[in-house]
C-alpha cells in the first residue's frame, strides 16, 4: 500500500521528467528544420546592396533600381518641392508617417538622409504596382489640387512626393522606404543603413 | 534462463562481429594501399588558411570552386571581409558571391586537352591522402615533359614545382605472376631543388590537401562539436527512460 | 489547487466526451495500445518494427523538406545537392538524416527479418504478415534506388544505367520496356524527373499502405515471441493470455527507450562519420554525372551488394537477372517452407543452428564480394555462396519436418 504510493510518485515523476527532456528535445530538432525556411546563403548573396551613382540625376528626373526583388525609386527634388510638402497635409492619411515602414534614421516630411534625394519603394501599398510619377503642380484628371507626386492607376492610389498616402484611397500606408546610405555626394547604397546598421 | 543467456551471449558475438566486418570492409575500400596518409588536420584554423592562400595563388586561375563563397571562406577560416577581399579575391567578384573562374571550358579543353575540373568536391571523389600523394608525384619523364605517378599521363603540369623543384623518376625491374617484366617508378630523385625543402614542401601539399578536404565539406568544422552535444542530450534523454522502463517492468515477473 | 487540477481534468474529460461520440478515438486506443496483448518476453530483436516506423517518419519529414530545395532537372540537381549542402541554414543536417536514415532503414529492416528466421514468426497463422513485409521490403529497395538516382553523381547515373539495363534482358519485351522506364532512348533528365515523382509521392504512398496493412495484419494474431509458442493458448482467468502483457504501457516504455539509444548511433554517425567509409555516401556520387566517363567500379549501395553478388555469379545476363530475382523472390515462399512443428530455433535441433549460421554467413559474405571488383577468383567464391544461399532454402523445406525438435514449454521463457 505504501510502496504502492511510492511507486506511483516516482513513476509519475519519471513520465513527467522523460516527457519534458523529450519535449526538449524536440523543440531542439525543430529549430534546425525551421531554420532552413530563412533566405540561403545565396539568397542573401543575390540580396546585397545596390550601389547607385547619381550624379548625373537631374532635378525632377526618377532613377529606379531593383533590390531584393523591388523596385526603388531615387527621385531627385528641388528646394522648391521640399518646401511645398507641407501643403497637403490636411489630406494626408499618415502626414508624419507614423505607421510607416521606414527606417528609424529617416524623420520628418522630406523622409530622407538628404532632402534633395527621395529613396523610396515604388511598390503602392495597396496591391504592389508601381505608381506612375506625376511632379508637376496643377489639375490633374484624378485631382483637381495636384500638388505632384504619386498616381497608381490601378486603384487610384495618391501619394506626394515624398511617399506619404493622401486620405481616402485604397493603399492603406505611405510608400516604404528602405534601408539607405550615401557613400560619397554621388554614391548611394541601397540596403545599407549609415554606419553600417543594417 | 540458460537458452536466454547463450542467446544474448550468441546475439551480442554476432553484433560485434558485424561492426568489426563492417569497419573492416570499409577501412579496405577506401583507397590502394599506397597511397599513403596526408595527416591533414581540418581544425588546424592556420593550415586552412595557407592552404587558401596556396589554392588561390598556384590553382585558381584554372580550377574553379563553384560551391565556394568567399564570404563562407571567411566565416569558417575565421579572415576578415578585408583580409579576403584583399588577398583571396584577384577577380571583381563580390563577398557573398562563389569562387568562380573566368577560364573558358571550351577553350582551355583545347588548350589542355580536357578542361581542368571545378574542384569544389575533389576532397570528398578523391580524399585528401589521394591529392597529398598526387601533388607529391609529379615528375619529368623521358619526353621532358610532366607526368603523375598517381595519375598516369595527367593533362595537369606541375604548378607548383618553383617551390618543389623538378624529380626524376629511378625505374627498376618487376616481373609480374604471369612472367612479364617490366619497368616500375622505385622512387624519385630530385634533379633541380625548388625554393622549399622537402618538409616545407609537404606542408604546403599538406595544407592545400586539408582546404580541399574542408572546401568539399563546409559543414565539417561544425557537425562534430554539434554531433557532441547532440548526443550528450540523447544519453541524458536515454538515461531517464531506461528508468521509467525499468520502472514500470518491475510489474512484470 | 486540487479544484482547478480537477475541473482542468474534467473539462479534458468532456473533451473527449465530444470527440469519442464523433470518432472511436478512445475505442481505438484501447484497442490497439492498452488492449492490445503483447508477449511478455520480447528481446532485443523486437525493437526494430517500431524503430523502422520511427525511420520511415524521419524520411518523410526529412525528404520533405529536402524538396523544399532540390531541383528535379539534369541540368541542376547535382549542384542543388550541393545548395543543399552549403547554402541553405542546416541543409547538410537534413541531407545527411537523409542519406544516414536511409541506411539504417536497411540496417533494421534485415534484422527484423533476421528476428522472424530466428524464432518464426512468419509461421502459421502470420504467413500474411510476412508476404506484406515482403512487399515492404521489395517497395523499400525501389524506393532506395530512385532517391539514390537524385543527387545525379556518377554512381546515380551508372548504377541506374546499369540496374535499368537488367530490364533488357527479358526476351522480346525487354528493350521496349527500358525505353518505357526510362522515358527515353537514354538515361536522360525525363529519367531523373521520373524517378523524382516516383520516390518524393507514389513509391511512400504505397509504403504507408502497406506498413497499415502490415500492423493490421500483426494485430489480428498478435505479435509471436523467442519461444515460438501462442500466448493466446493459455487465457487468464480475467480473459486475457497469462504470458500477455497490454502493449502501452509496457511497450510504450520500452520502445521509447529503444528509440533513445537508437538514436544515440544514428547521432554517431551523422555527425561523426556521414559517409562511413564510403559505404552510405560513395566517394564517386560527388562527381556529377557524366554520361561519356564509366567510373572505375559500378557497384550499388551496400544493401543491395548480396543481390547484386548473385547477379554477377551467373555468367548468363539473363539467367542471372532470374537468380537475383529468385533469390530475394523465394524468401515469400519461407512461410511454407518451414515445415518444423516448431516455430523457434530455441527448440529446434542443431540442424537448424547450422543451416541458419550458414545462411547468414552466405548473406554477409555475399554482400561484401558484391562490393568488390570481381576477379575470377572472388566470382567463383560468389558462386559457391550463391549455391549456399538456395540451399538454405531446399534443405529447409526437406530437413524441417523431420528434423530433431526439443520439448516446447506452455509458459514463455525469458
Amino acid at each position: 500500500m505504501s510502496s504502492d504510493d511510492v511507486n506511483k510518485g516516482r513513476r509519475r515523476f519519471l513520465v513527467a521528467s522523460t516527457s519534458a527532456v523529450g519535449a526538449v528535445g524536440i523543440g531542439l530538432a525543430a529549430v534546425p528544420f525551421l531554420q532552413s525556411w530563412m533566405p540561403s546563403a545565396r539568397a542573401q548573396a543575390i540580396g546585397v546592396p545596390v550601389e547607385v551613382n547619381i550624379g548625373k540625376l537631374k532635378v525632377g528626373e526618377l532613377l529606379k533600381v531593383q533590390w531584393r526583388g523591388q523596385t526603388i525609386g531615387v527621385l531627385r527634388r528641388s528646394a522648391e518641392m521640399v518646401a511645398n510638402l507641407s501643403k497637403v497635409d490636411a489630406v494626408l492619411a499618415d502626414p508624419e508617417s507614423i505607421d510607416a515602414d521606414q527606417p528609424d534614421y529617416i524623420h520628418g516630411e522630406p523622409r530622407a538622409l538628404r532632402p534633395d534625394y527621395l529613396v523610396v519603394n515604388l511598390h503602392c501599398t495597396h496591391l504592389g504596382c508601381v505608381p506612375q510619377m506625376i511632379p508637376q503642380v496643377g489639375p490633374q484628371p484624378f485631382d483637381d489640387n495636384w500638388n505632384g507626386g504619386f498616381y497608381c492607376p490601378c486603384h487610384k492610389s495618391k501619394f506626394d512626393l515624398s511617399g506619404r498616402v493622401y486620405k481616402g484611397v485604397p493603399a492603406p500606408t505611405n510608400l516604404r522606404i528602405p534601408p539607405y546610405s550615401f557613400l560619397d555626394d554621388n554614391t548611394l547604397m541601397i540596403g545599407v543603413s549609415p554606419q553600417g546598421a543594417v | 534462463m540458460n537458452t536466454s543467456l547463450m542467446e544474448t551471449r550468441a546475439t551480442v558475438l554476432f553484433g560485434v562481429a558485424m561492426l568489426l566486418l563492417a569497419v573492416s570492409f570499409s577501412v579496405s575500400a577506401s583507397g590502394s594501399a599506397s597511397i599513403g596518409h596526408s595527416g591533414t588536420n581540418v581544425e588546424d584554423t592556420a593550415s586552412l588558411q595557407r592552404g587558401a592562400k596556396w589554392y588561390v595563388n598556384y590553382c585558381l586561375g584554372c580550377h574553379s570552386l563553384s560551391y565556394m563563397r568567399y564570404n563562407r571562406l571567411a566565416a569558417d577560416l575565421k579572415l576578415s571581409e578585408e583580409e579576403v577581399m584583399q588577398n583571396l579575391v584577384f577577380s571583381n567578384a563580390k563577398f557573398g558571391q562563389t569562387m568562380d573562374i573566368a577560364m573558358d571550358a571550351v577553350q582551355s579543353e583545347v588548350w589542355f586537352g580536357t578542361t581542368p575540373p571545378d574542384l569544389s568536391l575533389v576532397g570528398r571523389s578523391r580524399g585528401p591522402d589521394w591529392l597529398y600523394a598526387y601533388l607529391r608525384s609529379f615528375y619529368q619523364d623521358e619526353t621532358g615533359g610532366w607526368n603523375n605517378a598517381v595519375l598516369a599521363n595527367a593533362a595537369m603540369p606541375h604548378v607548383l614545382w618553383r617551390l618543389q623543384g623538378i624529380q626524376t623518376p629511378v625505374y627498376r625491374q618487376e616481373t609480374t605472376e604471369a612472367g612479364y617484366t617490366h619497368e616500375v617508378i622505385d622512387h624519385f630523385e630530385l634533379t633541380t631543388p625548388g625554393t622549399q625543402s622537402a618538409e616545407e614542401y609537404e606542408r604546403t601539399v599538406r595544407d592545400l590537401a586539408a582546404f580541399l578536404q574542408y572546401v568539399g565539406e563546409p559543414a565539417v568544422l561544425q557537425r562534430k562539436s554539434i554531433g557532441v552535444w547532440v548526443i550528450l542530450f540523447l544519453v541524458l534523454f536515454t538515461f531517464l527512460a531506461y528508468l521509467l522502463k525499468v520502472e514500470y517492468w518491475r510489474d512484470i515477473h | 489547487m486540487a479544484k482547478s487540477a480537477s475541473s482542468l481534468a474534467k473539462r479534458a474529460g468532456a473533451m473527449m466526451n465530444w470527440l469519442d461520440d464523433r470518432m472511436p478515438v478512445t475505442k481505438f486506443w484501447n484497442e490497439v495500445m492498452t488492449g492490445y496483448q503483447a508477449p511478455k518476453n520480447f528481446n532485443f530483436w523486437y525493437y526494430m518494427g517500431s524503430l523502422a516506423l520511427l525511420v520511415l517518419v524521419m524520411q518523410i519529414f526529412t525528404g520533405i523538406f529536402l524538396t523544399m530545395h532540390y531541383k528535379p532537372s539534369a541540368a541542376e540537381a547535382f549542384a542543388s545537392v550541393e545548395y543543399i549542402m552549403r547554402d541553405v541554414d542546416w541543409g547538410w543536417l537534413i541531407r545527411y538524416m537523409h542519406s544516414t536514415g536511409s541506411s539504417f532503414f536497411f540496417i533494421l529492416i534485415y534484422l527484423h527479418m533476421y528476428r522472424s528466421l530466428l524464432y518464426g514468426s512468419h509461421r502459421k497463422p502470420r504467413e500474411l504478415l510476412w508476404v506484406f513485409g515482403m512487399f515492404i521490403y521489395l517497395v523499400l529497395m525501389a524506393e532506395a534506388f530512385l532517391g539514390y538516382v537524385l543527387p545525379w553523381g556518377q554512381m546515380s547515373y551508372w548504377g541506374a544505367q546499369v540496374i535499368i539495363n537488367l530490364f533488357g534482358a527479358i526476351p522480346k519485351i525487354g528493350e521496349p520496356l527500358t525505353q518505357w522506364i526510362r522515358g527515353d532512348y537514354f538515361i536522360s533528365d525525363a529519367t531523373l524527373n521520373k524517378f523524382f515523382a516516383l520516390h518524393v509521392i507514389a513509391v511512400p504512398l504505397a509504403l504507408l499502405g502497406l506498413v497499415l496493412l502490415h500492423l493490421v495484419a500483426l494485430r489480428e494474431n498478435g505479435s509471436n515471441n523467442p519461444d515460438g509458442i501462442e500466448i493466446k493458448a493459455n487465457m487468464g482467468p480475467d480473459g486475457t493470455p497469462v504470458d500477455g502483457i497490454p502493449f502501452h504501457p509496457y511497450y510504450t516504455v520500452k520502445d521509447i527507450f529503444g528509440v533513445g539509444v537508437f538514436l544515440i548511433l544514428f547521432s554517431f554517425i551523422l555527425f561523426m562519420w556521414p559517409e562511413v567509409g564510403g559505404l552510405f555516401l560513395e566517394a564517386d556520387n560527388f562527381v556529377p554525372a557524366n554520361p561519356l566517363v564509366t567510373p572505375e567500379h559500378i557497384k550499388p549501395v551496400w544493401y543491395f551488394t548480396p543481390f547484386y553478388a548473385i547477379l554477377k555469379a551467373v555468367p548468363d545476363k539473363l539467367m542471372g537477372v532470374i537468380m537475383m530475382g529468385a533469390s530475394v523472390g523465394i524468401l515469400f515462399f519461407l512461410p511454407w517452407l518451414d515445415r518444423s512443428p516448431v516455430k523457434s530455433i530455441r527448440y529446434k535441433g542443431m540442424w537448424y543452428k547450422v543451416l541458419l549460421g550458414t545462411f547468414t554467413v552466405a548473406f554477409i559474405r555475399l554482400g561484401m564480394l558484391g562490393m568488390a571488383e570481381g576477379t575470377p577468383a572472388q566470382t567463383w567464391e560468389m558462386r559457391i555462396w550463391t549455391l549456399v544461399y538456395f540451399m538454405f532454402f531446399v534443405l529447409l523445406y526437406f530437413m524441417s519436418p523431420g528434423g530433431k525438435t526439443k520439448p516446447v514449454p506452455d509458459r514463455v521463457t525469458h
